[in-house]
């Protein structure tokens, strides 16, 4: 089976934070990491790959630094790594890195394409499906177990509010996976040295065909005015009165907060 | 301190780490509470190719030297010794085949062994034979195509776990010190049978049980050399596996001591942090300071060994003497510094000591290391070295 | 468009550097310089103190137009099961807002369902209901909802579309998005109307939340938004609010996915207590192991995890894998609920760095008062349970 998996290389956002003052990135060396739900997604292949046999490529698009997020990968033993990486894609939104993705993953012939559920910089978690639009095959989202796979068929449980949903699909398919799918491998010394001497083929926008029109800036359609410091005011108050007024102050408080 | 580990032996390191960090604490208080063998660890640890590290590569392993041993065996044992005894036993019981096997029996054993698919334990002591190796009493007795084994080892590690088992029985006891002979047994084999799990001050991870032949009847093919070899293989075993205990009380010594420093930062009392009284900082100096030494020691032991030395007794029970030696008192030192507090269960040194203990003890004991080392300053002096 | 710095600008303060997430900026003789690895984020624009980074319009940029030919807001009305899903009563609140700043009408789309169900959304507020009861929408496969809903877009031009950021919606709403090439900001927590242009401002947050953004989508059509549940308000529902149901035919749509069952499952407040947003913690104060009942609840409805202090562990009220303190787990949540717990340092060690800690304790001296940014003086069996009752409340249970 053609496994491809898509990952991103994201800072680990927990590190990261903005300046009040003057509306900026606080970034002091933040480390770069796989995105997490990128980690599940390769476990997923290379479980795909260990059942039905078959390779597994992974794939990204990034600046030259994201290599090293490849490199992360073939040391848990995925096959094949490539680098989209062109001056062109600087700026894409989702919509663009959607179309970039899709051009690539279709060189590639997939069986399979397996996306993490979103990723934590973005958050957005539209990269997956648009893909799949743009590559006219079904998708199915939340994957959080994976039933049955044949080379031409399906059958997943995918993650819905209240409980999870029995899903088939015909093959080819793109999935996103959610991390109740499987607990990531950690490398192995062999992965290790491969991954250290492996070269990671680089693909550009010409080596894609891809329409530069619908590339970088001049193909995303969505972009940032401005970015702030959320509101969280970091305030002592004790909420005073009898207990249904202290229960409805704090109700108006986790409110604020998002809780509610 | 830097000591100029090459990349690999750095990826070694981190990636036993990182197994260390984030598979073996979160579960080590468990095991030693439950007394559990590590199975699942094991296999991380298999997944990982840690199993291969010392095999060489047309085995299936890595082709790697005793310093990467160390190296993977001093996280681990930062992490828990329970864990560590049970992943380094491996090495113990796999040296007699990596050393005197045939070209068949290595094809045959090391690369399950390497994959971690299948692992080791070595039988040497016996009830009346600890540091008196010389006095074991199970036999091997030639009949037609086969070996047959009576006797019984005891508390042999990762005995029942393991499937591979490398013993030293008598095979002509008139014979005297050329009367031994090294041997393969595998798990299954009638008359092959184990005894009870013993239940340890320390290393509670670890399994520890008797083994029991009884009329064992092993190919012919099994025997390890030949004949009268068997105290070779052992000593030659030994010799090779004694930086890799060293390294476990660097590692364990270098837990403890993490630890109190933690503690001690954190802890108030008299209005300021007891790290920075004088006595605490005393002991930490002297605990950091005797960890550097044991590890310097350890690694030039290891460095060594894998620079192809013939004659390496002496060296590698200094090695094994001194950093087990210095894990007891720095153990016992970071439960004192930890006070009450290191006294309970609910904190992780007071195990690290109980553990500590048995480096002191197994793969001869600190005063047998001595007399190693007494005999060949004598041999030495007498050569006019 | 590029973002350079002005070299007779800068003085190699080296303040930027930092200040990019991407790290594109290094220091070339002495003076700051952009590399290929900028991704345009703009984070570092406002931060020079001599302004010297600027960004630089090229030829190849869009110019700014409004396409004038897309009127009217759309709320995508999610059913599961037959009922109407509340989210879509919040859209249609913010929906109406924005309709009438732009004096334009607000329709709902409703796939699945019944007609009564239909006339509810025009009771929260839609002018107009696009309602197809084709048994094809009874279980949710993306691709049908995606072309019936690009199909009706692109016959009827919305200016803006909104979903609710639900699995249904956050899994088809981006291949409407793909197939109309148009803009789709996820997980809004603000919609305005930009007054100037006419344009929605999507509000968002990014980096785990740790910061906001401000979208906007100039030039394409429609302008697509999905929004949390519960981060709007419901709108005004009146009942005898007129509006205009039409009948939507699902011909020629197709499914490459089935689904097959549909598993309601019980959560088990599983959630890993060092991932979780909000953290809902009892202590010996709850007074017996009845009380951590009350607060699975809470965690329940709250959407996070229960986490325990030392004292009600060792009680046998709840087992170790939910202590937090120095002994147990340290967690760092979004918010962080002490419920009859003091604030002993060693169980601070294992929470104080949580964005927001809110106490419940009779004891108005209890240490964790110090370190609380909302504190109730209380008694926790009053106090809980009315909290539970009210939050159900809200959810409309």
């Amino acid at each position: 089976m053609n496994i491809v998996v898509c990952i991103k290389q994201v800072p680990d956002t927990a590190e990261v934070r903005i300046n009040p003052e003057t509306n900026t990135l606080i970034r002091e060396g933040v480390p770069s990491i796989i995105n997490p739900y990128d980690m599940h997604a390769i476990e997923a292949g290379l479980r795909i790959r260990e059942s039905t046999g078959g390779r597994v490529t992974v794939i990204t698009m990034g600046p030259p630094q994201a290599e090293s997020a490849l490199r992360e990968a073939i040391s848990m033993g995925v096959d094949d790594a490539i680098l989209i990486t062109d001056r062109a894609f600087a700026g894409s939104d989702t919509l663009a890195t959607s179309y970039t993705l899709s051009r690539a993953a279709s060189k590639l012939g997939p069986d399979i394409i397996i996306c993490g559920k979103q990723a934590i910089d973005g958050d957005t978690a539209q990269v997956g499906p648009e893909m799949a639009e743009f590559l006219n095959i079904p998708h199915i989202s939340y994957v959080k177990k994976i039933e049955e796979i044949r080379p031409d068929y399906i059958k997943v449980q995918r993650l819905m509010e209240e409980g999870f949903d029995i899903v088939e699909s015909s093959l080819p398919v793109l999935i996103t996976v959610v991390k109740e799918l499987n607990e990531p491998r950690l490398p192995s010394l062999k992965g290790k040295m491969a991954a250290k001497k492996a070269e990671i083929k680089r693909w550009t926008a010409s080596d894609i065909e891809a329409d530069p029109e619908r590339l970088g800036l001049k193909g995303s359609p969505t972009w940032v005015k401005n970015i702030f410091a959320p509101e969280i005011k970091k305030e002592r108050k004790m909420l005073e009165g009898k207990a249904e007024e202290q229960v409805d102050a704090l109700i108006e408080e986790l409110r604020r907060l998002g809780c509610v | 301190m830097d000591y100029f580990l090459t990349e690999e032996q750095m990826m070694i390191r981190d990636l036993s780490r990182q197994i260390a960090e984030e598979k073996i604490v979160p579960v080590r208080a468990e095991l030693d509470e439950k007394e559990e063998f590590p199975w699942e660890i094991m296999k991380i640890l298999a997944q990982s190719d840690l199993f291969g590290l010392f095999i060489p590569e047309e085995y299936g392993g890595l082709g790697k030297g005793c310093l990467e041993l160390c190296i993977a065996v001093e996280e681990l044992s930062r992490a828990c010794l329970g864990v560590s005894t049970s992943y380094a036993a491996n090495a113990l019981g796999t040296y007699p085949i990596l050393l005197f096997g045939s070209e068949a029996q290595k094809k045959r054993y090391l690369p399950d062994i390497a994959s971690g698919k299948r692992l080791v334990a070595f039988g040497l002591t016996e009830a009346n034979a600890g540091s008196d190796a010389a006095g074991i009493q199970t036999t091997a007795r030639l009949d037609g195509n086969e070996y047959v084994l009576n006797g019984t080892k005891q508390w042999i590690t990762n005995g029942g776990e393991a499937d591979i088992y490398t013993i030293i029985a008598i095979t002509d006891r008139s014979k005297g010190p050329r009367g031994a002979s090294a041997f393969i047994v595998e798990k299954g084999t009638p008359g092959f049978t184990f005894g009870k799990k013993e239940k340890k001050m320390g290393i509670r991870a670890s399994v520890t049980r008797e083994l029991i032949f009884d009329n064992c009847r092993i190919p012919r093919e099994n025997i390890l050399g030949r004949e009268g070899m068997g105290f070779i293989v052992a000593m030659k075993t030994l010799d090779n596996s004694r930086t890799g205990v060293g390294s476990q009380g660097v590692g364990v010594a270098q837990g403890a001591f993490e630890e109190a420093v933690r503690f001690a930062r954190q802890r108030v009392q008299f209005g300021h942090p007891v790290i920075s009284f004088q006595a605490i900082q005393h002991m930490l100096a002297d605990m950091a300071t005797e960890i550097e030494a044991a590890r310097a020691l350890v690694y030039s032991v290891a460095r060594y060994i894998d620079s192809g030395a013939k004659d390496i007794s002496k060296e590698s029970a200094m090695a094994k003497v001194f950093a087990t030696d210095v894990a007891m008192r720095v153990t016992t030192n970071a439960v004192q510094i930890m006070g009450g507090s290191g006294y309970m269960r609910e904190y992780p040194v007071e195990k690290m000591m109980r553990d500590a203990k048995i480096l002191q003890i197994y793969e001869g004991t600190n005063q047998i290391q001595r007399n190693v080392i007494g005999q060949a300053i004598i041999k030495e002096a007498a050569r006019g070295k | 468009m590029r973002i350079v710095v002005k070299t007779d600008i800068c003085t190699g303060c080296e303040t930027c550097l930092d200040s990019c997430p991407y790290t594109a900026i290094v220091m070339k003789e002495g003076m700051a310089f952009i590399t290929e690895y900028c991704q345009l984020c703009r984070a570092c624009l406002s931060v020079c103190p001599e302004g010297a980074i600027i960004e630089i319009a090229e030829e190849s940029d869009r110019p700014s137009v409004r396409p004038m030919d897309y009127k009217g807001v759309w709320v995508f009305a999610e059913q599961r099961h037959g009922k109407v899903a509340g989210v879509a009563f919040e859209l249609l609140g913010i929906g109406r807002k924005l309709a009438d700043t732009l004096s334009v009408e607000l329709s709902a789309i409703l796939f699945g369902s019944t007609e009564t169900e239909a006339n509810e959304l025009i009771k929260w507020g839609a002018d107009r209901v696009y309602h197809s009861d084709d048994p094809i929408f009874e279980t949710f496969n993306d691709e049908p909802y995606s072309q019936l809903l690009s199909r009706l877009v692109l016959e009827h031009k919305p200016e803006i579309v909104l979903a609710g950021a639900t699995p249904v919606g956050r899994s088809f709403f981006p291949r409407v998005a793909a197939r109309l090439g148009t803009g789709l900001t996820a997980d809004c927590t603000e919609l305005r109307i930009d007054v100037e242009t006419g344009n929605l401002l999507q509000i968002r947050p990014a980096f785990g939340g740790n910061i906001m953004a401000t979208i906007v989508c100039p030039d394409r059509r429609p302008q697509m938004a999905t929004v949390r549940p519960r981060v709007m308000k419901r709108g005004e529902y009146r009942q005898h609010r007129k509006g205009e149901i039409i009948h939507v035919e699902a011909k020629g749509l197709q499914s490459r996915t089935r689904v097959i069952d549909s598993v309601k499952e019980v959560s088990e407040v599983s959630v890993n207590l060092q991932e979780a947003d909000v953290i809902v913690s009892g202590g010996r104060g709850l007074g017996d192991p009845k009380g951590f009942r009350y607060l699975e609840e809470l965690a329940e409805l709250l959407g996070g995890a229960v986490g325990a202090s030392r004292a009600a562990v060792d009680e046998g009220w709840i087992p170790y894998s939910h202590q937090v303190g120095q002994t147990g787990k340290t967690v760092c949540p979004k918010i962080y609920i002490a419920c009859g717990i003091s604030g002993a340092v060693q169980h601070l060690v294992g929470m104080q760095s949580s964005d927001i800690i809110i106490a419940i304790n009779k004891n108005p001296e209890a240490p964790i008062f110090n370190v609380a940014n909302y504190g109730i003086v209380g008694d926790l069996n009053e106090i809980i349970p009315l909290l539970i009752k009210k939050l159900r409340a809200m959810k409309g249970q």
